[in-house]
Formats: C-alpha cells, structure tokens, sequence
C-alpha cells in the first residue's frame, strides 16, 4: 500500500510542481496510516531519483534510452508495472499537459476513479478526498473513490513545496524490458521553450498584457517583459492580446489559455472579462493596472493604479529595481 | 478512411459564473447552450483534413436527448455528418455518481460503431467539466494511441499521421500511424463561422441517436461527487495608489507588495 506520484521530467529536470504533489501526498500517507512512493521515469534519471529520495520518499526509477522522452504508451506501461510493484492504493501527478492525460489514462486502464485538475486533497474519516472546479472555476465539488485505485492530477501550486533534506529514501529500479521497435509513437524533432523563459503554470508572479497596449502593442509588450525580468516572472497576456497577435498564444491566460494561481498576478490594459478571471481568479494578490476606473478587473484586485500602463510600467519597473537591488 | 470529431455542447462562457450550485447539482441548467469553444478547433480540423486527405467526416456527441445545437453547428460549419449519443445510457440516475470513464466508453463505442474511423479529433477541455480526461479514456477503451495539445497536423502518408505538438517544456515532431485519437490546441486553425448555406443545410439534417440498446456501455460509478458549491467570493475591496505623479503611485504600489511579501 502506498501513495504513488509520478514525477514528470524533461531533459533531466524535474518538473518543480511534482515535488508540490510529492510533499502533500507524504502529509495524505502519514493520515492514512501508508506511505509515500515516486516513481522517476527516463534515462539517465539518477540526480532526479536522489532529488526524490532526498523528500525521504521511497523511490522507483524506470530508465531505459527508449524512454528518454515522454511517449504516453511506454510510459502508461512502466507506471502499470510500478503500480503492481507498489501495491499503490493512489496514484498522483501534477496536472500538465502529459501528467493529466498520464493520470486520465492510468485510471482508465486500472478501472480507477479520476479526479482531474484537482486543486486540493485530504483525508476525512479515513478516506481520501479531493477538491476540484468544474464550470470553468465557478462550481467546486468533492470526490471520493469508490475504486480500489484512486487517481489524481493536481493543479500546479496547489501545494507549497515540501522541505528538502528530510532524506530517509530509498530507490529500487525497476526492471525495463521495453523493446523500441514496440513502440509505435516516434519522436522525430524537439525544441525546448525557450530557455530562461518562466512556466505561466509554474510562475510565482506574472505580468499580463491586453489590448491596452493597443496603441504602441510592440512597445507595450516590451514594457511587460521589462518588468516581468526585474521580478522574475513569467509573461502572460489575454486573449485579445494574443488573437491581435502581439504574442504567442502560450502566453494566454483564460478560459481558453492557462489557467494560473501565482503569488502576484499583475494585469496591464486587461479589463477583467469574465473569461479572462476564469484562468487567474485564484491568484493570492491580484494587481490592475488600467486607464478606466470602472474597468471590471479591479473589483477583482487587490491594488489598482488608474494610469496610462505606457508611463505605470516603466515606473514599476524602475522602482523594483532600486528596491531589489 | 473517416475522420470522427467529438463535439460536447456547453454553456456559453460569458454564462459560466450565473450557474448555481443548485443548478450544477441538478443539472437543470438555464442558460445558453453553444458548441464547446474547444471543440470548434477540432470540428475546423477535421473539415480541413477530410479536404485535404479526401475522407469523409462524423461529429459524435453525447449529450441529453434532443441537445443537437452544437451537432448543427459543427454540420453548419462543414463536418459531414452528425450522431448524439444519448446520455442516458451512462447514467444510472444519479448523475454525480457516473464518471467520466463511462462518457468515455459510450463515445468510444459510437466511434465504433461508425466504421473505419482511423482518426479521432477533439477539443482540448470542455468548458464545464474541465477535465482533460475523456480524450485519454477514449483512446485508451479504443486502444489507439493518443497525442494532446496538437498545434499541427503535417501529413497522413501511408498510414502514419505525423503532427506537431506542444507541451509545457517545448514542442515536438511527432509521428505515429493510425488509428490514433489527438485533441487539438487552440493554435492548430482559425474555426470557420458557419456559411448562410451550410446553416440552411444543417436545420434540415437527419442527426441519429444512440440509445441503451444501440451500443455495449454500462454506467460505472468510480468516483462520487459531492458538496457542489460555489466558491468564496473574493474580497473586493480594491486599495487604489493615487498621487501627483505616476512615480509616487509605482512607489506605493511597490511598498503594498513588499509588505504583503509577495515580491
Ligand atoms: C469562448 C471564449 C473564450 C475566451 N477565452 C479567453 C481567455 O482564455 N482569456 C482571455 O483573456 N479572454 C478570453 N476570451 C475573451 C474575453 O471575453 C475578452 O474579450 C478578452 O479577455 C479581452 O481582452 P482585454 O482585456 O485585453 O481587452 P479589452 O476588453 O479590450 O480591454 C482592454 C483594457 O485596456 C484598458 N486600456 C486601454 N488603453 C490603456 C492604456 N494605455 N493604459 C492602461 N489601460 C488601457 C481599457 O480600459 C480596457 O479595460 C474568451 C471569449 C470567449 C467568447
Ligand atoms: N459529452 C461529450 N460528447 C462529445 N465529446 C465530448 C464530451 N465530453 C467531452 N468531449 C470531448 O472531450 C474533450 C475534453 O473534454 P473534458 O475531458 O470534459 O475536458 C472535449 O473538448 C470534447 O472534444
């Protein structure tokens, strides 16, 4: 019996919101009364199973060359084999692209019940429960299994990262007969994201840009980028923004884009449109800045500048410098 | 070869936040109705790709018997044909107690039952249950291999579909031969809105339904839901930095988040 998460990993770096899963699925198995487990998938994967085992979990690594990159069906299989290994009773990944349909396929191939996109978990009378949205963010619900396996994908940032150094793990290798020419999916080029460039679904703080920046849009997004490098934070934008074609679409926040939960959302020439608050609502502090004083987005802030964001931002952006350093 | 989209009709976005938890339990929901947001980048592909590969194309959707408007518009929009799927035969009564998988299965079987699909097309989330995860279950009852987020579908040659696709650390080249399920990202078309003509075509079109006694799916009950509610309003009682010049507002505005330590 145990509580198994998988962690996610490209290029030989681990995702940072699986340590998030990891750290909360410890604090389930202490309440259950079980234990937790992390399963490494990849080649060349030992700095990140010692990552693992240095969260003092119990860690199962699955390294062949066949599964250096992310393919759903080798990996559904080596995640089935450490489920059998582990007599897992749960199964956890964070809520990505790969990690949710991972999730979504492994409960559908162990007859296991899915909770997607879960944004919190815990136990109650002995049993785990899982908090998700559905309506896009309007409606929560509760989950219980009735399944002998329960799955989850949960939402990057849901949990905060655990503490490092407890130690106490162990690894166990899992042994890998994956024959290359079995799998049918071939990766044939792949290009990392832009290095340096900070995850929306992972960013501690983001700085979002909208059609506010209309009159002068390439200016305007150099100005977010600007201050999104002095915080270290990652570039969002709305909709318009990006349909207008001021920036790539992965940078969308919304309904339709990505939905984030950062410390520090700051929102520039974004009027607040109910599908845009869909993907950022739960931000901890929300920051508008905008010309029009009725804009809907500052009922949803915390702090609101009523200005031009062509002379806020340059302002914002110079004052953190002096206070940062 | 034939080319089948799955298309789940939804409220309207703007709508969204109106939607009780009174409603959402009983899911006797009063608002408008449209086809999924999503689900219009795969019906658009799907027009596109059985014009370039000469297939023929199926909009499947499960949905309350009669919910045909996003069926009618995916056929407005150019897809060839429409089936709903009713979703009675998932349920066993109690909504809250069937799961996704079961939807998944239902529409894996009307996939099957229209007959040399070698590619499935959907969305990349439905817009009310929000959960990425009926693609996964439908490959996975069908036992095809699955590609997510796909931002480009370069060629069908020779049975192997190759694609772009994108995920949170980059984007790939993938190839993989068919059958094969794949939800689209949003980045992949431009959706065509419906023609005049093709408005005209799909009021009069013949949509077949599926019922219990049609297709080989039982309703199963691996999850429960409960304590359907609306979430904790947040506060909003914005703090507005004024000042002579937009200088002393920054300065304010900076000094606000260092004391909330959120920088
Ligand atoms: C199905 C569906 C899905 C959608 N999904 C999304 C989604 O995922 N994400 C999303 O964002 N939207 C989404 N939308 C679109 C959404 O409804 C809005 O149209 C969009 O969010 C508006 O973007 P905006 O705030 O940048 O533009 P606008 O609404 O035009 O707002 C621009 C704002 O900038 C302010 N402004 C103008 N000039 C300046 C200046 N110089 N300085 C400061 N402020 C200025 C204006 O006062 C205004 O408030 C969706 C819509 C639909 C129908
Ligand atoms: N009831 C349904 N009928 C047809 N297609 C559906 C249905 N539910 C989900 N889908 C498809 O699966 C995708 C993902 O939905 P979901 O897993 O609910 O987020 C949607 O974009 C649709 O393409």
């Amino acid at each position: 019996m145990t509580i198994l998460v998988w962690i996610e990993q490209n290029n030989g770096e681990a995702v940072s919101s699986c340590w998030e899963v990891l750290g909360k699925a410890q604090e389930l198995a202490a309440q259950l009364g079980t234990s937790a487990s992390a399963l490494v998938v990849g080649d060349a994967i030992d700095v990140i199973a010692q990552e693992a085992a240095g969260y003092g979990a119990a860690v199962y690594t699955a390294s062949s060359p066949a599964l250096a990159r992310y393919r759903l069906q080798p990996y559904a299989a080596v995640v089935e084999q450490a489920l059998d290994a582990s007599g897992a009773t749960a199964f956890l990944t964070n809520a990505t692209l790969r990690g949710g349909s991972l999730a979504a396929t492994i409960a559908c191939a162990r007859g296991g019940g899915i909770a997607a996109n879960a944004s919190d978990l815990r136990v109650d009378g002995g049993q785990l429960i899982a908090t998700r949205s559905i309506y896009s963010g309007n409606i929560l619900a509760d989950i219980t299994f009735n399944s002998s396996l329960a799955v989850a994908s949960v939402r990057p940032r849901s949990f905060s990262m655990p503490a490092t150094g407890a130690g106490g793990g162990s690894i166990q290798a899992l042994p890998v007969a994956l024959d290359e020419a079995s799998i049918r999916e071939k990766i044939t080029d792949f290009r990392a994201a832009d290095t340096g460039e900070v995850s929306l679904t992972d960013a501690k703080i983001i700085v979002s840009g909208g059609r506010g920046v209309a009159a002068d849009p390439e200016k305007g997004f150099a100005l977010v980028g600007e201050l999104a490098d002095v915080l270290g934070a990652a570039m969002g934008a709305s909709r318009a923004a990006v349909d207008a074609g001021y920036i790539p679409y992965k940078h969308q926040v919304g309904q339709t884009g990505k939905t984030v939960k950062p410390d520090l959302y700051i929102a520039a020439g974004i009027s607040g449109a109910i599908q845009h608050l869909a993907g950022m609502g739960n931000s901890k502090v929300i920051v508008a800045i905008n010309k029009d004083p009725d804009a809907p987005i500052f009922a949803k802030a915390s702090f609101g500048i009523v200005d031009d964001l062509f002379t806020v931002l340059p302002a914002l952006t110079e004052e953190f410098k002096k206070r940062l350093g | 070869m034939k080319i089948a989209v799955l298309i789940k009709q939804t409220p309207d976005t703007a709508e969204l936040p109106k939607i009780s938890a009174a409603e959402a339990q009983s899911g006797d929901i009063n608002v408008t109705m449209v086809i999924n947001p999503w689900d219009e980048y795969a019906a658009e592909e799907a027009i596109d790709l059985a014009d370039r590969f000469d297939a023929d194309s199926v909009a499947i959707s499960l949905g309350p018997d009669g919910e045909i408007d996003a069926l009618k518009h995916a056929l407005a929009m150019g897809v060839g044909e429409a089936v709903l799927v009713d979703e009675s035969i998932v349920s066993s009564g109690d909504k809250w107690a069937t799961d996704e998988l079961a939807t998944a299965e239902a529409l894996a079987e009307a996939v099957k039952a229209q007959g040399d699909v070698e590619l499935v097309l959907t969305g990349k989330m439905s817009v009310d249950g929000n959960s990425g995860v009926i693609y996964a279950g439908v490959a996975c009852k069908l036992g095809w291999d699955l590609l997510v987020n796909v931002t480009k579908i370069v060629d069908i040659a020779d049975g192997i579909i190759t694609v772009e696709q994108a995920f949170e650390g980059g984007h790939e080249s993938v190839a993989v031969p068919l059958p094969v399920v794949i939800s689209v990202a949003k980045e992949i078309n431009d959706p065509r809105f419906p023609s005049f003509m093709g408005i005209r075509k799909a009021s009069r079109a013949n949509i077949p339904t599926l019922g219990a006694g049609d297709l080989p799916v039982a309703a199963s009950q691996t999850v429960t839901w409960s304590n359907l509610r609306k979430p904790e309003e947040r506060k909003g009682s914005v703090q507005i930095f004024d000042g002579a010049t937009v200088q002393e507002k920054a300065a304010k505005l900076v000094d606000a988040l260092l004391e909330e330590k959120v920088i």
